[in-house]
């Protein structure tokens, strides 16, 4: 039942296919480590990819994604939309074990057959998502949702990455973060097609509104401005707005050739990502790899050796081992 | 990531209405920090809850804890709403915790509990237990 190969890939395929949700969840499994099977099931299955709108659900740990998220999907699904929910959570930089509990905000979605939620581990990944995510949107794409939301981990400033991974981000905001707004200026506030502010029946919205939208106004050259979308995620308020702004967005992008654009650039920086670490992969694995690497870092720690020398050198001798 | 390092996936689930929940949160921590990926879905969970984030997390094992004395009630429906999604002990690891009395014990581990932990339980005795019997990928 495990059995890694193509053939286990192929059968997971055809389920797939057929509906079998059971299936699905294998193939995100395979997908999301990158086993032989995941890559294979991909290769099967990318042409089937491309269809769905991908959603980006971002900001502060505590902010509402997961309860944002939940709404949204409900939204949707009054619309007869169906959806899949990506929940990243972070993974212990010291054990590396994870717990995940976006679920437990989305207990209203359960029973909903229109509804597959799937939760994932950064896994050592500093971007906000994890290396998977990718792969894991591509095969419930290919599964035939319509819609897919990627709820990141708590981000800060620097959790951009959903940005290349979505067609729409949604950056959500809340009152009486103060100062936090100004320290997102420059990074995570850039990425934010649609700005939701939760928790809009707390005190200090009038004000962070009224901040958010003295930011957008430095924003001349934009052809697009992020609306600004207020919601109280926990009673469902704002839901039909936020949808709205959502799909505004995409015919935004459809309509001014970006979607291409911007997916274009999303494979690009994929495959450079892939072979950076298949090349990487194949270097340490090569003729005597980590031996020279070995050799060549005691040279460094003797400080006859800067990083960037070793690394050219290191790259140089094992193009030509 | 290679299959050796492959992720222990568990889901920690709450059936019925008690709503003390320190118990599946201690066991919950407990598998993370050893190194495992814990599902936590909440409290008052129903047979088909539990049944179905099994599913579309494609769990390796799946934990309950119940406080209520209804596990007898309850167990069978969660196991017979994992066994219309194909999920069955006999591909995924079923344990419990709470309060359970001995002479439930062999009916638990009849329909397909393999572990059973209760008050005072060492978590270590759990963590070893969900390694021992994940059979490892091929």
């Amino acid at each position: 039942m495990s059995d890694s190969g193509p053939q286990y890939a192929a059968e997971l395929v055809v389920g797939l296919r057929a509906g079998n949700r059971r299936a699905l969840a294998r193939l995100l499994t395979e997908a999301e480590n990158g086993s032989p099977a995941g890559r294979e099931g991909l290769r099967l299955l990318f042409a089937d990819t491309g269809r769905a709108h991908t959603v980006g659900i971002t900001g502060s740990p505590g902010a509402g994604k997961s309860t944002v998220t939940n709404m949204l999907a409900k939204a949707y699904r009054a619309q007869d939309k169906t959806v899949a929910i990506v929940a990243v959570d972070p993974s212990s930089p010291f054990t590396q074990g994870a717990i995940l509990g976006d679920r437990v905000r989305m207990q209203d979605l359960s029973g909903d057959p229109g509804v597959f939620v799937r939760s994932l581990a950064s896994r050592g990944a500093l971007g906000g998502l994890s290396h998977g995510t990718l792969d894991v949107v591509a095969v419930l794409d290919a599964s035939g949702r319509d819609v897919i939301l990627i709820e990141t981990v708590g981000a800060g400033q620097d959790e951009v990455e959903i940005a290349g991974a979505a067609q729409t981000t949604v950056l959500i905001n809340t009152p009486g973060m103060g100062d936090d707004i100004q320290a997102m200026k420059a990074g995570i506030m850039e990425i934010a097609d649609v700005l939701c502010v939760n928790k809009a029946d707390h005190p200090g919205v009038d004000a962070l509104i009224g901040q958010l939208r003295a930011l957008l106004s430095l924003n001349v050259h934009a052809d697009w401005q992020p609306p600004i979308v207020p919601t109280i995620a926990t009673q469902g308020e704002g839901a039909d707005a936020l949808l709205e702004a959502i799909t505004a967005h995409r015919e935004h992008l459809v309509s001014t050739g970006k979607l291409a654009l911007r997916e274009r650039d999303r494979f690009r920086r994929q495959v450079l990502a892939i072979a950076r670490a298949e090349l990487l992969a194949g270097m340490l694995h090569g003729p005597r790899g980590e031996q020279r690497l070995a050799q060549i870092l005691d040279d460094v720690t003797a400080r006859h050796l800067d990083p960037h020398s070793a690394a050219a050198a290191w790259i140089d001798q094992g193009l030509h081992a | 990531m290679s299959d050796a390092e492959r992720k222990i996936r568990v889901i920690v689930a709450k059936p019925g209405l008690d709503g003390h929940d320190r118990g599946a949160k201690v066991v919950a921590r407990a598998l993370r920090d050893a190194g495992m990926e814990v599902i936590y879905t909440g409290i008052r969970q129903t047979p088909a809850m539990i049944a179905e984030a099994a599913l579309q997390e494609d769990a390796d094992v799946v934990g309950i804890s119940i406080l209520s004395g209804a596990h007898l009630e309850l167990f069978p429906h969660i196991l017979s709403a994992c066994a219309e999604r194909d999920i069955t002990p006999a591909n995924t690891l079923f344990f419990c915790g709470g309060i359970i009395p001995d002479e439930d014990l062999a009916k638990l581990h009849e329909i397909g509990f393999q572990g059973v932990f209760g008050p005072g339980a060492n978590t270590n005795d759990i963590i070893e237990f969900v390694r021992e019997h994940v059979a490892a990928p091929a």
